[in-house]
Protein backbone atom coordinates (compact mmCIF):
# COMPACT_ATOMS: atom_id res chain seq x y z
CA UNK A 1 0.00 0.00 0.00
CA UNK A 2 1.43 3.32 -0.94
CA UNK A 3 1.06 5.50 2.13
CA UNK A 4 2.71 8.54 0.58
CA UNK A 5 0.08 8.62 -2.10
CA UNK A 6 -2.82 8.27 0.29
CA UNK A 7 -1.41 10.95 2.55
CA UNK A 8 -0.76 13.29 -0.35
CA UNK A 9 -4.18 12.68 -1.80
CA UNK A 10 -6.84 15.32 -2.03
CA UNK A 11 -9.87 13.94 -0.35
CA UNK A 12 -13.05 15.37 -1.73
CA UNK A 13 -15.85 15.37 0.77
CA UNK A 14 -18.60 15.92 -1.74
CA UNK A 15 -19.76 12.77 -0.09
CA UNK A 16 -20.98 14.03 3.26
CA UNK A 17 -23.33 16.64 1.80
CA UNK A 18 -25.36 14.03 -0.02
CA UNK A 19 -24.90 15.03 -3.66
CA UNK A 20 -26.97 13.50 -6.38
CA UNK A 21 -25.40 12.63 -9.71
CA UNK A 22 -27.76 12.83 -12.61
CA UNK A 23 -28.64 10.07 -14.98
CA UNK A 24 -27.50 10.29 -18.61
CA UNK A 25 -27.33 8.13 -21.73
CA UNK A 26 -25.89 5.04 -20.10
CA UNK A 27 -25.86 5.53 -16.36
CA UNK A 28 -28.66 5.87 -13.83
CA UNK A 29 -28.72 8.57 -11.17
CA UNK A 30 -27.26 7.76 -7.79
CA UNK A 31 -26.95 9.56 -4.51
CA UNK A 32 -23.80 9.82 -2.41
CA UNK A 33 -24.38 9.78 1.33
CA UNK A 34 -21.36 10.19 3.59
CA UNK A 35 -18.59 8.15 1.93
CA UNK A 36 -20.78 5.83 -0.01
CA UNK A 37 -23.67 5.04 -2.32
CA UNK A 38 -26.14 3.22 -0.08
CA UNK A 39 -28.64 2.19 -2.77
CA UNK A 40 -28.07 -0.46 -5.40
CA UNK A 41 -27.81 1.01 -8.90
CA UNK A 42 -30.21 -1.61 -10.22
CA UNK A 43 -32.48 -1.73 -7.19
CA UNK A 44 -31.47 -5.36 -6.70
CA UNK A 45 -28.50 -7.09 -5.14
CA UNK A 46 -25.82 -8.42 -7.42
CA UNK A 47 -24.50 -11.90 -8.17
CA UNK A 48 -21.14 -12.49 -6.46
CA UNK A 49 -20.13 -15.25 -8.84
CA UNK A 50 -20.67 -13.06 -11.88
CA UNK A 51 -18.83 -10.24 -10.07
CA UNK A 52 -15.76 -12.40 -9.55
CA UNK A 53 -15.58 -12.82 -13.30
CA UNK A 54 -15.96 -9.09 -13.92
CA UNK A 55 -12.99 -8.59 -11.58
CA UNK A 56 -10.61 -10.68 -13.68
CA UNK A 57 -12.03 -10.31 -17.18
CA UNK A 58 -9.69 -8.02 -19.12
CA UNK A 59 -12.54 -6.77 -21.28
CA UNK A 60 -14.76 -5.65 -18.40
CA UNK A 61 -13.49 -4.81 -14.90
CA UNK A 62 -9.90 -6.02 -15.19
CA UNK A 63 -9.44 -5.12 -11.52
CA UNK A 64 -6.57 -7.62 -11.47
CA UNK A 65 -4.57 -5.17 -13.59
CA UNK A 66 -4.01 -3.14 -10.44
CA UNK A 67 -5.21 -5.21 -7.46
CA UNK A 68 -4.29 -8.50 -5.90
CA UNK A 69 -7.43 -10.61 -5.38
CA UNK A 70 -8.09 -14.10 -4.02
CA UNK A 71 -8.42 -15.45 -7.58
CA UNK A 72 -5.54 -17.96 -7.62
CA UNK A 73 -6.34 -19.52 -11.00
CA UNK A 74 -5.56 -16.20 -12.72
CA UNK A 75 -1.92 -15.36 -13.29
CA UNK A 76 -0.50 -11.86 -12.89
CA UNK A 77 -2.10 -9.68 -10.27
CA UNK A 78 -1.14 -6.03 -10.37
CA UNK A 79 0.31 -4.03 -7.51
CA UNK A 80 -0.76 -0.52 -8.41
CA UNK A 81 -3.62 -0.52 -5.88
CA UNK A 82 -4.06 -2.19 -2.49
CA UNK A 83 -4.69 -5.93 -2.04
CA UNK A 84 -8.47 -6.32 -1.95
CA UNK A 85 -8.43 -9.34 0.35
CA UNK A 86 -10.44 -8.32 3.41
CA UNK A 87 -11.85 -5.23 1.74
CA UNK A 88 -15.34 -5.98 3.11
CA UNK A 89 -13.97 -5.79 6.66
CA UNK A 90 -12.52 -2.38 5.97
CA UNK A 91 -15.47 -0.82 4.12
CA UNK A 92 -19.24 -0.96 4.09
CA UNK A 93 -21.15 -2.00 1.00
CA UNK A 94 -22.06 1.65 0.31
CA UNK A 95 -18.40 2.69 0.52
CA UNK A 96 -17.29 -0.09 -1.79
CA UNK A 97 -19.98 0.85 -4.31
CA UNK A 98 -18.77 4.46 -4.45
CA UNK A 99 -15.16 3.36 -4.91
CA UNK A 100 -16.10 1.24 -7.89
CA UNK A 101 -18.49 3.83 -9.36
CA UNK A 102 -16.11 6.78 -9.15
CA UNK A 103 -13.11 6.62 -6.84
CA UNK A 104 -12.19 10.20 -7.82
CA UNK A 105 -14.96 11.32 -5.49
CA UNK A 106 -12.61 10.18 -2.72
CA UNK A 107 -9.23 10.92 -4.27
CA UNK A 108 -9.10 13.35 -7.18
CA UNK A 109 -5.56 12.27 -8.12
CA UNK A 110 -6.16 8.51 -8.20
CA UNK A 111 -5.13 6.33 -11.13
CA UNK A 112 -8.19 4.11 -10.58
CA UNK A 113 -10.75 4.68 -13.33
CA UNK A 114 -14.34 5.59 -12.57
CA UNK A 115 -16.13 2.43 -13.66
CA UNK A 116 -19.56 3.97 -13.77
CA UNK A 117 -19.25 7.34 -15.43
CA UNK A 118 -20.13 8.19 -19.02
CA UNK A 119 -19.11 11.81 -19.59
CA UNK A 120 -16.48 14.43 -18.87
CA UNK A 121 -13.61 12.70 -20.70
CA UNK A 122 -10.80 14.17 -22.83
CA UNK A 123 -10.20 12.84 -26.37
CA UNK A 124 -12.40 9.87 -25.89
CA UNK A 125 -12.32 7.30 -28.71
CA UNK A 126 -15.51 7.52 -30.69
CA UNK A 127 -16.74 4.05 -29.87
CA UNK A 128 -16.83 4.89 -26.16
CA UNK A 129 -18.79 8.12 -26.38
CA UNK A 130 -21.74 8.03 -23.97
CA UNK A 131 -20.54 4.73 -22.47
CA UNK A 132 -19.31 3.79 -19.04
CA UNK A 133 -16.68 1.06 -18.49
CA UNK A 134 -19.18 -1.11 -16.61
CA UNK A 135 -22.95 -1.40 -16.68
CA UNK A 136 -25.02 -0.97 -13.52
CA UNK A 137 -25.53 -4.73 -13.28
CA UNK A 138 -21.80 -5.42 -13.50
CA UNK A 139 -21.12 -2.87 -10.75
CA UNK A 140 -23.66 -4.55 -8.51
CA UNK A 141 -22.22 -7.99 -9.25
CA UNK A 142 -18.76 -6.68 -8.35
CA UNK A 143 -20.03 -5.11 -5.14
CA UNK A 144 -21.63 -8.43 -4.19
CA UNK A 145 -18.36 -10.21 -4.91
CA UNK A 146 -16.23 -7.72 -2.97
CA UNK A 147 -18.62 -8.06 -0.01
CA UNK A 148 -17.60 -11.73 0.21
CA UNK A 149 -13.97 -10.69 0.81
CA UNK A 150 -14.15 -10.39 4.60
CA UNK B 1 32.15 -1.65 -33.08
CA UNK B 2 33.85 -2.81 -29.90
CA UNK B 3 33.34 0.54 -28.22
CA UNK B 4 29.69 0.45 -29.15
CA UNK B 5 29.28 -2.89 -27.44
CA UNK B 6 31.09 -1.75 -24.35
CA UNK B 7 28.91 1.32 -24.08
CA UNK B 8 25.79 -0.78 -24.45
CA UNK B 9 26.98 -3.07 -21.71
CA UNK B 10 27.66 -0.09 -19.48
CA UNK B 11 24.23 1.37 -20.04
CA UNK B 12 22.78 -0.20 -16.93
CA UNK B 13 25.63 1.05 -14.78
CA UNK B 14 25.33 4.56 -16.14
CA UNK B 15 21.62 4.60 -15.47
CA UNK B 16 22.28 3.60 -11.88
CA UNK B 17 24.88 6.32 -11.60
CA UNK B 18 22.02 8.63 -12.61
CA UNK B 19 20.53 8.04 -9.16
CA UNK B 20 22.37 10.94 -7.61
CA UNK B 21 21.04 13.23 -10.29
CA UNK B 22 17.52 12.06 -9.58
CA UNK B 23 17.55 13.40 -6.06
CA UNK B 24 18.48 16.86 -7.24
CA UNK B 25 15.76 16.66 -9.83
CA UNK B 26 13.07 15.64 -7.40
CA UNK B 27 13.31 18.98 -5.64
CA UNK B 28 12.07 20.87 -8.64
CA UNK B 29 9.79 18.27 -10.22
CA UNK B 30 7.66 15.48 -8.91
CA UNK B 31 10.07 12.86 -10.28
CA UNK B 32 10.29 10.03 -7.81
CA UNK B 33 13.11 9.94 -5.29
CA UNK B 34 14.36 6.74 -6.89
CA UNK B 35 15.89 8.84 -9.65
CA UNK B 36 15.79 8.87 -13.41
CA UNK B 37 15.92 5.32 -14.74
CA UNK B 38 16.10 3.92 -18.22
CA UNK B 39 13.49 1.37 -19.29
CA UNK B 40 16.49 -0.94 -19.57
CA UNK B 41 16.69 -1.19 -15.78
CA UNK B 42 13.08 -2.47 -15.62
CA UNK B 43 13.54 -5.01 -18.40
CA UNK B 44 14.14 -8.72 -17.80
CA UNK B 45 17.67 -10.11 -17.90
CA UNK B 46 16.82 -11.85 -21.17
CA UNK B 47 15.67 -8.64 -22.83
CA UNK B 48 18.68 -6.76 -21.48
CA UNK B 49 20.91 -9.49 -22.86
CA UNK B 50 19.35 -9.15 -26.30
CA UNK B 51 19.92 -5.41 -26.24
CA UNK B 52 23.51 -5.61 -25.00
CA UNK B 53 24.77 -7.98 -27.65
CA UNK B 54 25.08 -6.22 -30.97
CA UNK B 55 25.07 -9.56 -32.75
CA UNK B 56 21.74 -10.66 -31.30
CA UNK B 57 20.06 -7.25 -31.01
CA UNK B 58 17.59 -7.26 -33.93
CA UNK B 59 17.52 -3.45 -33.92
CA UNK B 60 20.92 -3.51 -35.62
CA UNK B 61 19.26 -4.67 -38.83
CA UNK B 62 17.78 -1.17 -38.99
CA UNK B 63 21.08 0.45 -38.07
CA UNK B 64 22.69 -1.44 -40.96
CA UNK B 65 19.97 -0.45 -43.41
CA UNK B 66 20.34 3.16 -42.25
CA UNK B 67 24.07 2.95 -42.86
CA UNK B 68 23.44 1.82 -46.44
CA UNK B 69 20.93 4.61 -47.04
CA UNK B 70 23.38 7.17 -45.63
CA UNK B 71 25.57 7.04 -48.73
CA UNK B 72 22.85 6.44 -51.28
CA UNK B 73 22.25 9.43 -53.58
CA UNK B 74 18.57 10.15 -54.09
CA UNK B 75 16.49 13.02 -55.44
CA UNK B 76 17.00 15.70 -58.08
CA UNK B 77 20.07 17.17 -56.38
CA UNK B 78 21.81 13.82 -56.84
CA UNK B 79 23.16 13.87 -53.30
CA UNK B 80 23.39 11.44 -50.42
CA UNK B 81 23.49 12.28 -46.71
CA UNK B 82 27.18 11.41 -46.83
CA UNK B 83 27.86 14.07 -49.50
CA UNK B 84 26.93 16.84 -47.06
CA UNK B 85 27.68 15.30 -43.66
CA UNK B 86 30.57 12.92 -44.26
CA UNK B 87 31.18 10.25 -41.66
CA UNK B 88 28.07 9.96 -39.48
CA UNK B 89 30.17 8.76 -36.55
CA UNK B 90 31.51 12.33 -36.33
CA UNK B 91 28.79 14.52 -37.79
CA UNK B 92 25.81 12.83 -36.13
CA UNK B 93 27.37 12.16 -32.74
CA UNK B 94 25.42 14.92 -31.02
CA UNK B 95 22.17 14.73 -32.99
CA UNK B 96 20.82 11.86 -30.94
CA UNK B 97 20.99 13.71 -27.63
CA UNK B 98 19.67 17.11 -28.61
CA UNK B 99 16.42 16.59 -30.53
CA UNK B 100 13.64 17.76 -30.55
CA UNK B 101 15.10 21.22 -31.19
CA UNK B 102 13.49 24.61 -31.70
CA UNK B 103 13.67 25.70 -35.35
CA UNK B 104 13.38 29.37 -36.23
CA UNK B 105 12.22 28.84 -39.82
CA UNK B 106 9.15 26.85 -38.78
CA UNK B 107 8.66 28.62 -35.44
CA UNK B 108 8.26 25.34 -33.55
CA UNK B 109 10.01 22.19 -32.42
CA UNK B 110 11.45 19.68 -34.86
CA UNK B 111 12.42 16.09 -34.04
CA UNK B 112 15.00 13.87 -35.75
CA UNK B 113 12.55 12.25 -38.15
CA UNK B 114 11.41 15.68 -39.29
CA UNK B 115 14.99 16.94 -39.57
CA UNK B 116 15.88 13.95 -41.76
CA UNK B 117 12.90 14.63 -43.99
CA UNK B 118 13.76 18.33 -44.23
CA UNK B 119 17.21 17.34 -45.51
CA UNK B 120 15.55 15.11 -48.06
CA UNK B 121 13.12 17.69 -49.40
CA UNK B 122 15.29 20.83 -49.16
CA UNK B 123 18.83 19.58 -49.74
CA UNK B 124 18.39 16.40 -51.74
CA UNK B 125 15.25 17.43 -53.58
CA UNK B 126 13.91 13.98 -52.77
CA UNK B 127 10.54 12.94 -51.44
CA UNK B 128 10.01 12.91 -47.68
CA UNK B 129 9.88 9.43 -46.22
CA UNK B 130 6.61 8.32 -44.67
CA UNK B 131 6.43 8.14 -40.92
CA UNK B 132 7.14 4.62 -39.64
CA UNK B 133 8.35 3.55 -43.09
CA UNK B 134 11.29 1.19 -43.12
CA UNK B 135 13.54 3.93 -44.53
CA UNK B 136 12.69 6.62 -42.01
CA UNK B 137 12.93 4.18 -39.11
CA UNK B 138 16.27 2.89 -40.38
CA UNK B 139 17.75 6.34 -40.84
CA UNK B 140 16.48 7.57 -37.46
CA UNK B 141 17.83 4.46 -35.75
CA UNK B 142 21.17 4.82 -37.53
CA UNK B 143 21.53 8.52 -36.70
CA UNK B 144 20.56 8.09 -33.05
CA UNK B 145 22.82 5.08 -32.74
CA UNK B 146 25.78 7.40 -33.35
CA UNK B 147 25.06 8.97 -29.96
CA UNK B 148 24.91 5.67 -28.06
CA UNK B 149 26.11 6.12 -24.50
CA UNK B 150 25.97 9.92 -24.58
CA UNK B 151 23.67 11.66 -22.10
CA UNK B 152 20.35 13.00 -23.38
CA UNK B 153 20.34 16.77 -23.15
CA UNK B 154 17.58 18.75 -24.83
CA UNK B 155 17.22 22.53 -24.56
CA UNK B 156 13.92 23.45 -22.92
CA UNK B 157 14.51 27.14 -22.24
CA UNK B 158 14.30 30.21 -24.48
CA UNK B 159 12.08 29.68 -27.53
CA UNK B 160 11.59 26.00 -26.60
CA UNK B 161 9.95 26.93 -23.30
CA UNK B 162 6.31 27.26 -24.42
CA UNK B 163 6.53 23.95 -26.33
CA UNK B 164 8.07 22.28 -23.33
CA UNK B 165 5.17 23.54 -21.20
CA UNK B 166 2.69 22.10 -23.68
CA UNK B 167 4.44 18.73 -23.58
CA UNK B 168 4.39 18.77 -19.82
CA UNK B 169 0.68 19.61 -19.74
CA UNK B 170 0.04 16.71 -22.14
CA UNK B 171 1.92 14.33 -19.87
CA UNK B 172 -0.23 15.31 -16.90
CA UNK B 173 -3.58 15.47 -18.71
CA UNK B 174 -6.07 12.68 -18.10
CA UNK B 175 -7.41 11.12 -21.30
CA UNK B 176 -9.75 8.50 -22.61
CA UNK B 177 -12.42 6.39 -20.95
CA UNK B 178 -9.89 5.13 -18.40
CA UNK B 179 -9.19 8.79 -17.68
CA UNK B 180 -5.48 8.38 -17.00
CA UNK B 181 -2.52 10.62 -17.68
CA UNK B 182 0.97 9.44 -18.59
CA UNK B 183 2.04 10.46 -15.12
CA UNK B 184 -0.35 8.05 -13.42
CA UNK B 185 1.48 5.08 -14.87
CA UNK B 186 5.01 6.36 -15.46
CA UNK B 187 5.52 8.72 -12.54
CA UNK B 188 3.24 7.56 -9.72
CA UNK B 189 3.60 3.85 -10.46
CA UNK B 190 6.99 3.24 -12.05
CA UNK B 191 8.29 -0.06 -10.71
CA UNK B 192 4.82 -1.47 -9.98
CA UNK B 193 3.26 -4.38 -11.81
CA UNK B 194 0.19 -3.54 -13.89
CA UNK B 195 -1.15 -7.02 -14.51
CA UNK B 196 1.84 -8.77 -16.15
CA UNK B 197 3.83 -5.63 -17.04
CA UNK B 198 6.32 -3.79 -14.88
CA UNK B 199 5.65 -0.10 -15.39
CA UNK B 200 8.79 1.84 -16.23
CA UNK B 201 9.24 5.59 -16.21
CA UNK B 202 8.26 5.72 -19.88
CA UNK B 203 11.64 7.08 -20.97
CA UNK B 204 12.58 7.42 -24.64
CA UNK B 205 16.38 7.27 -24.48
CA UNK B 206 16.33 3.93 -26.31
CA UNK B 207 14.07 4.97 -29.21
CA UNK B 208 13.53 3.93 -31.88
CA UNK B 209 13.29 0.66 -29.95
CA UNK B 210 13.01 -2.87 -31.23
CA UNK B 211 9.85 -4.23 -29.60
CA UNK B 212 9.41 -7.97 -29.53
CA UNK B 213 5.65 -7.42 -29.63
CA UNK B 214 5.95 -5.34 -32.82
CA UNK B 215 8.57 -7.62 -34.35
CA UNK B 216 10.30 -4.49 -35.59
CA UNK B 217 11.70 -1.12 -34.67
CA UNK B 218 9.24 1.66 -33.80
CA UNK B 219 9.31 5.38 -33.04
CA UNK B 220 8.49 7.08 -29.76
CA UNK B 221 5.38 8.48 -31.43
CA UNK B 222 4.16 4.98 -32.18
CA UNK B 223 4.59 4.22 -28.48
CA UNK B 224 2.72 7.39 -27.49
CA UNK B 225 -0.14 6.32 -29.76
CA UNK B 226 -0.20 2.88 -28.15
CA UNK B 227 -0.29 4.32 -24.65
CA UNK B 228 -3.06 6.74 -25.65
CA UNK B 229 -5.09 3.93 -27.19
CA UNK B 230 -4.78 1.64 -24.19
CA UNK B 231 -6.60 4.20 -22.05
CA UNK B 232 -9.20 4.34 -24.82
CA UNK B 233 -8.22 7.84 -25.90
CA UNK B 234 -8.02 9.03 -29.49
CA UNK B 235 -4.33 9.12 -30.40
CA UNK B 236 -2.67 11.96 -32.31
CA UNK B 237 -0.88 11.52 -35.62
CA UNK B 238 2.76 10.48 -35.78
CA UNK B 239 4.75 13.68 -36.16
CA UNK B 240 1.94 15.88 -34.85
CA UNK B 241 2.90 19.01 -32.92
CA UNK B 242 1.31 17.48 -29.84
CA UNK B 243 3.60 14.44 -29.93
CA UNK B 244 6.72 16.44 -30.83
CA UNK B 245 6.11 18.67 -27.78
CA UNK B 246 5.41 15.58 -25.66
CA UNK B 247 8.62 14.04 -27.01
CA UNK B 248 10.54 17.14 -25.87
CA UNK B 249 9.10 16.90 -22.36
CA UNK B 250 9.66 13.15 -22.11
CA UNK B 251 13.25 13.53 -23.40
CA UNK B 252 13.82 16.16 -20.71
CA UNK B 253 12.40 13.85 -18.02
CA UNK B 254 15.15 11.44 -19.04
CA UNK B 255 17.91 14.04 -19.20
CA UNK B 256 21.29 12.54 -18.43
CA UNK B 257 20.24 9.02 -19.43
CA UNK B 258 22.53 7.49 -22.03
CA UNK B 259 21.16 7.10 -25.55
CA UNK B 260 20.53 3.36 -26.03
CA UNK B 261 19.25 3.23 -29.58
CA UNK B 262 18.34 0.60 -30.64
CA UNK B 263 17.03 -0.57 -27.25
CA UNK B 264 15.10 -3.84 -27.01
CA UNK B 265 11.79 -4.02 -25.17
CA UNK B 266 8.95 -6.49 -24.74
C1 LIG C 1 -5.41 1.42 -12.87
C2 LIG C 1 -5.45 0.97 -11.51
C3 LIG C 1 -6.70 0.43 -10.87
C4 LIG C 1 -7.71 -0.35 -11.41
C5 LIG C 1 -7.84 -0.88 -12.83
C6 LIG C 1 -8.62 -0.62 -10.34
N1 LIG C 1 -8.18 -0.01 -9.20
FE1 LIG C 1 -9.10 -0.06 -7.37
N2 LIG C 1 -7.66 1.15 -6.57
C7 LIG C 1 -6.54 1.60 -7.23
C8 LIG C 1 -5.74 2.40 -6.33
C9 LIG C 1 -4.40 3.07 -6.66
C10 LIG C 1 -6.42 2.43 -5.08
C11 LIG C 1 -5.96 3.15 -3.79
C12 LIG C 1 -6.82 4.32 -3.43
C13 LIG C 1 -6.77 5.48 -4.41
O1 LIG C 1 -5.82 5.67 -5.16
O2 LIG C 1 -7.75 6.23 -4.42
C14 LIG C 1 -7.62 1.63 -5.28
C15 LIG C 1 -8.57 1.39 -4.29
C16 LIG C 1 -9.65 0.53 -4.41
C17 LIG C 1 -10.58 0.21 -3.34
C18 LIG C 1 -10.44 0.68 -1.90
C19 LIG C 1 -9.56 -0.37 -1.23
C20 LIG C 1 -8.81 0.06 -0.01
O3 LIG C 1 -8.37 -0.84 0.72
O4 LIG C 1 -8.64 1.27 0.20
C21 LIG C 1 -11.51 -0.66 -3.85
C22 LIG C 1 -12.68 -1.28 -3.13
C23 LIG C 1 -11.15 -0.88 -5.25
N3 LIG C 1 -10.03 -0.14 -5.55
C24 LIG C 1 -11.85 -1.72 -6.10
C25 LIG C 1 -11.57 -1.90 -7.45
C26 LIG C 1 -12.35 -2.71 -8.35
C27 LIG C 1 -13.54 -3.54 -7.94
C28 LIG C 1 -11.78 -2.59 -9.59
C29 LIG C 1 -12.24 -3.15 -10.91
C30 LIG C 1 -13.57 -2.95 -11.31
C31 LIG C 1 -10.64 -1.73 -9.44
N4 LIG C 1 -10.53 -1.33 -8.14
C32 LIG C 1 -9.77 -1.38 -10.48
C33 LIG C 1 -6.21 1.34 -8.56
C34 LIG C 1 -7.00 0.63 -9.47
C1 LIG D 1 -2.46 2.54 -18.20
C2 LIG D 1 -1.08 2.77 -17.97
C3 LIG D 1 -0.29 3.66 -18.92
C4 LIG D 1 -0.51 4.96 -19.28
C5 LIG D 1 -1.62 5.88 -18.81
C6 LIG D 1 0.57 5.32 -20.18
N1 LIG D 1 1.42 4.27 -20.37
FE1 LIG D 1 3.22 4.29 -21.34
N2 LIG D 1 3.46 2.30 -20.95
C7 LIG D 1 2.58 1.50 -20.22
C8 LIG D 1 3.08 0.14 -20.17
C9 LIG D 1 2.40 -1.03 -19.46
C10 LIG D 1 4.29 0.15 -20.89
C11 LIG D 1 5.25 -1.04 -21.11
C12 LIG D 1 6.10 -1.21 -19.88
C13 LIG D 1 6.89 0.04 -19.56
O1 LIG D 1 7.95 0.29 -20.14
O2 LIG D 1 6.39 0.85 -18.71
C14 LIG D 1 4.51 1.52 -21.35
C15 LIG D 1 5.63 1.95 -22.07
C16 LIG D 1 5.89 3.26 -22.42
C17 LIG D 1 7.10 3.71 -23.06
C18 LIG D 1 8.28 2.83 -23.46
C19 LIG D 1 9.37 2.88 -22.43
C20 LIG D 1 10.56 2.06 -22.79
O3 LIG D 1 11.57 2.14 -22.07
O4 LIG D 1 10.53 1.34 -23.78
C21 LIG D 1 6.98 5.06 -23.24
C22 LIG D 1 8.00 5.99 -23.90
C23 LIG D 1 5.69 5.45 -22.70
N3 LIG D 1 5.06 4.33 -22.20
C24 LIG D 1 5.21 6.74 -22.68
C25 LIG D 1 3.92 7.10 -22.26
C26 LIG D 1 3.35 8.41 -22.43
C27 LIG D 1 4.07 9.61 -23.00
C28 LIG D 1 2.06 8.35 -21.96
C29 LIG D 1 0.96 9.35 -22.05
C30 LIG D 1 0.63 9.82 -23.36
C31 LIG D 1 1.86 7.01 -21.44
N4 LIG D 1 3.00 6.27 -21.67
C32 LIG D 1 0.72 6.57 -20.78
C33 LIG D 1 1.43 1.93 -19.58
C34 LIG D 1 0.91 3.22 -19.63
Amino acid sequence: MKMHRLLGATVIIAASVGMTFAASAETVAYKIVDDGIPKSLTGKSGDAKAGRKVAYNRKTGNCLACHKLPIPEQQFHGEVGPDLKGVASRYSEAEIRLRVVDSKKMNSDTIMPAFYRDSGFTRLQKKWVGKSILKAQEVEDLVAYLMTLK
Amino acid sequence: MKIRQLLLALTGTIAVAGLGLGFVVSQTTSAKAEGIRSGYTYATKETQGLQDDEMSNPGYLWVDTGEDLWSKAEGDAGKSCNDCHGDAADSMKKAGVSYPKYKDDIGKMQNIEQRINQCRTDNMKAKAWKWESNQLLSMTTYVRNQSTGMPVSVAVDGPAKPFFEKGKAFFNQRRGLLDMACKHCHEDNAGNLIRANVLSQGQINGFPVYRLKWGKVGSSHRRFRGCNKQVRAKPFKNGSDEYVNLELYVAWRGRGLPVETPAVRN
